[in-house]
């Protein structure tokens, strides 16, 4: 919402400067968020000089001038002018201005092949005189303006822009904003001028709300001002719609935007003699086709409100005109509009067709319906002063009556949200400003919401208005307790919390990746999970939910990869999408592991360095590592070889992936992924007590097998079995070696480990160490057919 | 002098001049062996007087001593010398570049997640979270936004399903929701997360972060809002005084409803906060509307509250002088190695927020 101070004055008495008005603005809540000189139609047109005029190549008549404009730009400008020369110092208008002579708007053109950057102009052409031979010629006192606008601004007023809040309509028009300051004490809000309109002419022409199901239009008020001379409007209201950033088109037209600005009460100016017969305000139907102001054709469905006659629609009610009765400078008859549209309705239809206007913007936010006479009222006296004619009676169309809304306010209640007790006939003075009016009733007061106010619903809201012009500084800080009810972190927050340290620790740098991504890369990644679309995502290439950690993170590392980093480690720790359902995510960490190519052998990374990360996470994590199942089955974008589970011996859940990822997704790179709902899970079914430290102080013995196994069989295995023989007597297992090749069978392989044994009683002599060797010997060669390497 | 003790003498001059430890050794020998001098010395003895033998036996004793002590200590000197010798060559380049320790490093908005956290545990918030995926009842409808409001303008939503029905949660509002309708007041928690609008540009990003604050009780007015903001934005940017201002706004689910702006200046390219004549909006906040407080199943007669929203994404920008939104996002190993902050480095209320 724009507007100016010496407009706000009409409707604020007041003394305040612009400065203080724009600081009391921000604080009662219409947030500032502009301050611009004022600009007039003249002033985009700058001073430039024609450094050369050339000889248009392919036309005798023209000339391709190249025109310095400032600022150290030179621009190219076809020219039809004669006296267009070297060295002229002349008044250039840049594409986007609009020539004041014919509302033409300058755009980048080619003309006979060449292109042209904006135009010189003639007097003629600005307005400055009839003169229309040749472009203005400038003398030399203009030299050091070049670039600046030629034509100084008398005015030296701002527009002031605001940012309404949704809740505000009644701000969209200036004098709402001067009845806001008027409550806080800045001055008085001054009554409407009461307007004397002869209004002898008899409304002769029909209007009818029809009785649809779901009607827009609750109210249709209307008048005829008959054998107008419709004009260009004079200087003053010129200036007001420039102000706004509009275009002055005609006194009419000009005068329906200048009361929706100024009253916040849209209205719609008809040129009578092109409505067929009558107006009809009705349902669409479907396939319809509107022609509308801003030259788009419409296709309108069945449930959008028009004005129409027997031809067809006229208008969108509260959205747009159409072209077919749209006023033009020669209109002589003319019906205004001044109507009431259902908010919702008005916001779904323009929805739908993506069309946006002023007036939709208000009638969307609730415009006051008892504005409905005043509007054509304001309309009518300034266009019968500027343009003459003769007004009819209004002719009021009503469909539904608006409610008027009574709250019962108790006024403590400002106390009480405030903290601070404050006087109770300040209360009611700041109500009754912003338009309320107020009755006792017992201790509380009854309150009747002007109509304006379609934001008001409860007693909250009165509240709010009243602590919203006393202003919120005057509210008194209080310093926060510090005492804590809860622990700040729930189990599940302290494990992600240390999840995210811990893998950090470890060289991994962390990254936030977006919580979708390109459905091309997640399908590699999502197994079973049914994709998650997204309806109306912000690019194709993030049209999904992930399923996957992995896609964005591979994604992103291929970028690093192409900015020089061939050795890379990243990790993120956030939600992978399992349904479609809000709660069917869980939460991963993803860790990922590439190194370059030209790393000496026996550097290189491999499965148990990724491996090691995981299992360290995983006992930070505080589980233990005897508590670990390593299984060799993974989903299907891990190397099937190289790839594994870890899964908790009890309760049997899975805590995570380690591996390569498979080489048709990516090559050489490897990570892991980890549960953390499940290590969460995991643990708050374990206990937290450890179990009790006994250590033997007798001698402890290591032996030495390898045995020769088949291929498929792995460590895990072994040392499973191997561990189960005597808890009490092996203490630990460690394997040192793994051999394949020379002296072994093909399809075998050679696993040497290396075993402590210990009593907790006594030291074992060399029978006993005999005993278990040889069981371990046996219960080996049994369940897993191994032979021991001789 | 007596043949001994000049046979002693030469012994000791020899021991004074020898320069290789090999060549105590054959010293030693000669002095110690099976047939050295010291044994040939006490053979003597046995021949002799008792007196005599008791002389001599002294004096030898004493030369045994003597010689011992002498080529030990030239043996320690030898030796060491040897050693200081063989050190003096092992010198190396010590300017040379250490080798390199690879520790990860944490992203700045989970840093300063953790830095708000510790933050609000000092004054008794708990951490509340909620799915990224949200109902449209929770996002909207139970926090008072109507159906077909212009407020819906503000939130570009991303849907899930044609019927509008679910989407990603536009806010961390909901979070409020959740919370109050599988709990009994007193609340006072904070939520961060996610968020997502249908919106990129310069200052915008498809998906950023929140927190999102609710404290409800018996008797929470605007004057605990007020100095709860307070106390925060001075801890988070480590000042003891902070210039702020709140401002009238319009969300759906408080009301009053205020912005708050902070007060920043601009020296030598580089933003300060806490003073100047600027103004920088950075929050949203307000009572509690009782239709949410209804709609959340709480006695809007006995409790009410305060709740607020943070862009955390913007917060670490101002804090640590970080330019672009979009740059959070992208990745670049660079950004993540120049900005990210060492995993060690745990915001904690009693060693500090940051190092």
């Amino acid at each position: 919402m724009k507007f100016t101070k010496d407009w706000l004055d009409i409707h604020l008495k007041s003394k305040k400067k612009e400065s203080q008005i724009i600081d009391k603005l921000n604080n009662i809540g219409l947030e500032v968020e502009k301050i611009e000189p004022i600009k007039n139609e003249l002033s985009d047109f700058i001073v430039a000089k024609i450094i050369k005029a050339n000889k248009h190549p392919n036309a005798d008549r023209l000339k391709l001038c190249e025109v310095d404009i400032g600022k150290n730009k030179v621009v190219k400008v076809v020219c039809g002018a004669q006296n267009a020369k070297d060295g002229l110092l002349t008044i250039y208008a840049p594409p986007g201005s609009v020539i004041p002579k014919n509302g033409m708007k300058l755009e980048i053109s080619k003309i006979r092949g060449e292109t042209s950057y904006g135009m010189l102009c003639s007097e003629s052409e600005l307005k400055l005189s009839d003169e229309s031979e040749g472009i203005i010629e400038l003398n030399g006192n203009n030299n050091n303006k070049i670039g600046k606008s030629y034509f100084s601004n008398s005015n030296k007023n701002n527009v002031i822009e605001l940012s309404i809040t949704p809740n505000r309509p009644d701000c969209l028009g200036v004098r709402g904003i001067a009845r806001d300051l008027a409550a806080c004490d800045f001055g008085e809000l001054k009554e409407l001028k009461k307007l004397k309109i002869n209004k002898k002419d008899k409304h002769n022409f029909k209007v009818k709300i029809d009785n649809d199901k779901n009607q827009a239009c609750y109210s249709f008020g209307s008048c005829i001002i008959r054998n107008i001379n419709n004009t260009e409007s004079p200087g003053w209201l010129k200036n007001r719609i420039l102000a706004l950033g509009l275009r002055p088109i005609s006194a009419v037209v000009d005068i329906t935007n200048y009361v929706m600005f100024d009253l916040n009460r849209p209205l719609h100016a008809y040129d009578l003699d092109k409505i067929k017969n009558r107006i009809i305000v009705r349902n669409s139907k479907k396939g319809e086709v509107l022609k509308a102001l801003d030259n788009n054709n419409y296709t309108l469905d069945d449930s959008m409100c028009v004005i129409a006659d027997d031809h067809g629609p006229l208008g969108l009610g509260g959205i747009i005109g159409g072209i077919r009765s749209g006023t033009e400078i020669d209109t002589k008859n003319i019906l205004i509009e001044s109507a009431y549209f259902d908010p919702e309705i008005t916001r779904k239809t323009a929805k739908k067709l993506d069309l946006n206007s002023d007036a939709k913007f208000r009638f969307e936010r609730g415009i006051d319906p008892n504005s409905i006479e005043s509007g054509l009222e304001a309309a009518a006296d300034l266009i019968t002063s500027i343009c003459g004619g003769e007004v009819s009676k209004f002719d009021i169309q009503q469909n539904k009556k608006s409610k008027l809304l009574e709250i019962n306010f108790d006024p403590s209640i400002v106390t009480k949200t405030i903290g601070i007790k404050f006087n109770l006939n300040q209360i009611l003075k700041i109500l009754n400003k912003l338009g309320f009016t107020l009755k006792k009733k017992g201790k509380i007061f009854s309150v009747k919401v002007p109509t304006w106010r379609p934001d008001i619903f409860g007693e909250i809201d009165l509240v709010e208005e009243v602590i919203r012009i006393i202003g919120l500084d005057n509210i008194k800080s209080i310093e926060p307790e510090k005492n804590r009810i809860k622990p700040t972190l729930n189990f599940y927050q302290k494990h992600f919390h240390l999840a995210q340290r811990s893998v950090a620790s470890k060289g991994y740098f962390e990254t936030v990746t977006w919580s979708f991504s390109d459905e091309n890369l997640n399908d590699n990644f999502k197994e079973e999970i049914e994709t998650i679309k997204i309806v109306n995502p912000i690019s194709s290439e993030l049209n999904v939910l992930r399923n996957s950690l992995y896609p964005n993170l591979l994604f992103y590392m291929e970028k690093n990869i192409k900015r020089g980093f061939d050795d890379q480690s990243l990790f993120e720790i956030g939600p992978v999408f399992i349904g479609k359902k809000p709660g069917e995510q869980i939460t991963v960490v993803c860790g990922l592991k590439k190194q370059s190519n030209n790393v000496k052998t026996y550097e290189q990374i491999d499965v148990f360095e990724i491996k090691k990360d995981l299992v360290q996470t995983l006992i930070e994590l505080g589980i233990d590592k005897n508590e670990f199942k390593i299984e060799d089955k993974t989903p299907s974008y891990y190397h099937p070889g190289i790839s594994g589970s870890i899964y908790t011996k009890k309760y049997n859940l899975l805590l995570g992936y380690f591996g390569e990822l498979h080489p048709k997704i990516t090559e050489k790179t490897f990570g892991f992924e980890i549960l953390l709902e499940n290590i969460v899970e995991y643990k708050s079914r374990t206990s937290r007590v450890k179990e009790s430290l006994i250590f033997s102080d007798y001698q402890k013995s290591d032996r030495d097998f390898a045995f020769v196994v088949d291929k498929k069989i792995n460590a895990q295995n072994l040392t499973d079995i191997i561990s189960s023989i005597d808890k009490s007597l092996i203490k630990d297992i460690k394997i040192f070696d793994v051999y394949e090749g020379e002296n072994i069978p093909s399809g075998k392989k050679s696993i040497a480990l290396k075993v402590t044994i210990q009593s907790d009683h006594k030291t074992l002599n060399e029978n006993d160490l005999t005993d278990i060797s040889k069981k371990i010997v046996n219960s080996v060669e049994e369940k897993v057919g191994a032979k021991l390497r001789s | 002098m007596s043949d001994f003790e000049k046979k002693v003498q030469e012994f000791k001059n020899k021991l004074d001049q020898v320069q290789d430890v090999k060549l105590v050794e054959t010293i030693r020998a000669e002095i110690f062996g099976k047939n050295g001098f010291i044994n040939q010395e006490f053979k003597k003895i046995g021949n002799l007087s008792a007196d005599e033998k008791k002389n001599l036996a002294s004096s030898v004793n004493k030369a045994k001593q003597d010689l011992q002590d002498l080529i030990r200590s030239k043996e320690n000197k030898l030796l060491n010398k040897e050693l200081n010798e063989k050190l003096e060559k092992e010198k190396i380049d010590v300017t040379l570049p250490e080798k390199e320790f690879k520790i990860g490093k944490i992203h700045p908005v989970s840093q300063v997640i953790d830095e708000i956290s510790c933050i609000f545990s000092e004054i008794g918030f708990s951490v509340e979270e909620g799915p990224d995926v949200e109902n449209d009842y929770n996002n909207f409808t139970a926090l008072n936004t109507p159906e077909n409001h212009p407020a819906k303008d503000m939130h570009d939503t991303f849907y899930l399903d044609k019927n509008m029905k679910t989407l990603l949660r536009t806010h961390t509002s909901p979070v409020q929701v959740r919370t109050m309708l599988k709990g009994k007041p007193p609340f006072k928690i904070i939520a961060p997360g996610r968020t997502y609008r249908s919106d990129s540009d310069q200052t915008h990003t498809p998906m950023f972060h929140q927190l999102e604050g609710l404290h409800i009780d018996k008797n929470v007015n605007m004057g605990h809002l007020k100095g709860c903001l307070n106390y925060f934005i001075k801890e988070f940017f480590e000042v003891k005084k902070i210039k702020m201002r709140f401002r009238p706004s319009h969300f759906p689910f408080t009301e009053p409803s205020a912005e708050v702006d902070i007060g920043y200046r601009i020296e030598n390219n580089k933003i300060v906060i806490g003073e100047g004549d600027k103004w920088l909006e950075i929050l949203g906040c307000g009572m509690v509307h009782p239709n949410v407080l209804k709609n959340c199943k709480v006695d809007t007669k006995i409790y009410q509250g305060f709740a607020f929203g943070i862009g955390i994404d913007r917060l670490a920008m101002l804090k640590y002088g970080i330019n672009d939104l979009r740059s959070f996002f992208e990745c670049d190993y660079r950004w993540l190695n120049h900005y990210g902050f060492d995993p060690l480095d745990v915001p904690t209320n009693y060693r500090g927020l940051s190092r």
